[in-house]
């Protein structure tokens, strides 16, 4: 009982603050830039602690940025659930992949990830330009590494200290 | 959420795909309804308790900057200001004086007319919200929601002229959208002459576009546009814009106008939200009762 309500805090945590970042006020044109901290971090606890994280989990998020960010609800959720599901499908043979090949594998997911957006996007009548989904991708996929580093680290700390 | 340990972790696998098809469905239906007929009201407003205390936290930082800058302000500084805002409220001041005169001639010219009279529209001062939405849509929250009676479609100015309207109310915040995005347009006249057309956004919060303009119609650079009121949802006689440019083209039929928001839409941090006084609102009666006695 202990030893789950302290596992929980750090992921629990981790998973606000990308909700918070993913909303924080950019300067002009960095706003585009902004990674999808959300999903990069769903991710990784994804693999990491897959009994704990699911697919509800993904749904709940994605539903939360749908709020947050005033999109139509649940596309963030659909295309959540998607990668949820890919990466919980595959995840005994992500885990033990090196972090290059992880890094490529994140890359596909997040394609999916802003395919889903873009599609629903167009599917609901919205006009929205589609060269700048680019930006996002390629920053997401430069930040998974640090951010799984960093996660890991933290992570297995926690561990040992239980 | 499942126990741990390795039964568990087996026993849940096998039905992955199954909850991921249902979950997938569940969204799928939730985007259908909100597309659809755009209410989904009563599960928008749990969600958005729910991550209310995320914007908060969201926000407080840039709250607190501007408190820290507000109290450090230097006394020369606020005594200048001080003087500046004496001088245009003495301006102000002696232009209400003919004000007063003016309005109560233009009720009483309107109510013999048996029109409506709109001059005291009841305003609420709301705060913009530093949280980022959409990047790709010009929107943004400000901090009131259904407690002030906020309602979808409600107009939305500043200090200069008209900033946009109401798309969404939750609890506590609400989301706008500015007369600059792309799927906004507003329904103006030309302030010279009565011209009537519409106004729409370009994605760009400095420019709005005039696409209804007919060649021969009289628009020139610098006229004034303000809300015609059709449309009913903004007020008229609000400034929308100034016509930038016009280029009339022989060959076709409609101008290129250009114009640029007179609200300072990328600088606010504040915004009023505007209740019109309805067409058979106290004034018109009032005046209606006091000149038939």
């Amino acid at each position: 009982m202990k030893r789950s309500a302290n596992t929980l805090v750090w992921p629990v945590s981790t998973l606000l603050l990308a909700l918070m970042l993913s909303i924080l006020p950019m300067p002009g044109a960095t706003a585009n830039f902004r990674p999808d901290w959300t999903v990069l971090v769903m991710i990784f606890w994804l693999l990491n602690s897959p009994d704990r994280f699911g697919l509800l989990t993904a749904m709940f998020l994605g539903l939360a940025l749908d709020t947050l960010s005033g999109a139509l609800l649940g596309q963030n959720a659909l295309a959540m659930v998607i990668i949820a599901y890919l990466v919980l499908k595959f995840h005994l043979r992500l885990r033990i992949s090196p972090i290059s090949q992880l890094t490529v594998t994140v890359f596909g997911l997040l394609v999916i990830y802003h395919f889903v957006l873009f599609w629903v996007d167009g599917v609901s009548g919205r006009t929205v330009p589609y060269s700048e989904r680019w930006m996002p991708l390629m920053m997401s996929t430069f930040l998974w590494p640090l951010i799984q580093r960093a996660l890991h680290q933290k992570y297995s700390n926690g561990r040992a200290e239980v | 959420m499942n126990a741990p340990g390795g039964i568990g972790r087996r026993r849940v696998t096998p039905a992955l795909g199954l909850r991921f098809i249902l979950l997938a469905i569940v969204s799928l239906v939730l985007m259908v309804m909100d597309s659809r007929n755009n209410h989904l009201p009563q599960i928008r407003q749990i969600f958005s308790v729910a991550v209310y205390p995320v914007e908060m936290a969201v926000n407080f930082p840039f709250k607190g900057w501007r408190w820290v800058r507000n109290s450090f302000v230097e006394r020369a500084f606020l005594l200048k200001e001080n003087e500046e805002l004496k001088s245009t409220q003495l301006g102000y001041d002696v232009r209400m004086q003919k004000m007063a005169a003016l309005e109560v001639e233009n009720r009483r010219l309107r109510a013999m007319l048996n029109s409506s009279s709109r001059i005291n529209d009841r305003v609420l001062v709301a705060e913009i919200l530093a949280v980022d939405l959409d990047p790709y849509r010009q929107r943004f929250s400000i901090n009131r929601g259904l407690a002030d009676s906020v309602y979808v479609g409600q107009a939305l100015i500043d200090a200069n002229g008209v900033v946009g309207q109401i798309v969404g109310v939750e609890a506590f915040t609400s989301e706008a959208v500015l007369i600059s995005d792309a799927d906004h347009a507003v329904p103006v006249s030309v302030n010279r002459n009565g011209l009537r057309t519409i106004a729409v956004g370009t994605g760009d919060s400095g420019r709005l576009r005039l696409p209804y303009v007919t060649n021969s119609a009289d628009i020139k650079s610098g006229d004034l546009l303000v809300s015609s009121g059709l449309g009913g949802v903004f007020p008229s006689g609000y400034p929308v814009g100034r016509v930038l440019e016009v280029q009339r083209r022989p060959g076709q039929s409609f101008a290129d106008v250009i114009a640029e928001p007179v609200a300072e839409l990328d600088r606010d941090r504040e915004v009023l939200l505007v209740w019109p006084e309805s067409d058979t609102g106290q004034y018109g009666k009032a005046n209606l009762a006091e000149l038939e006695q």
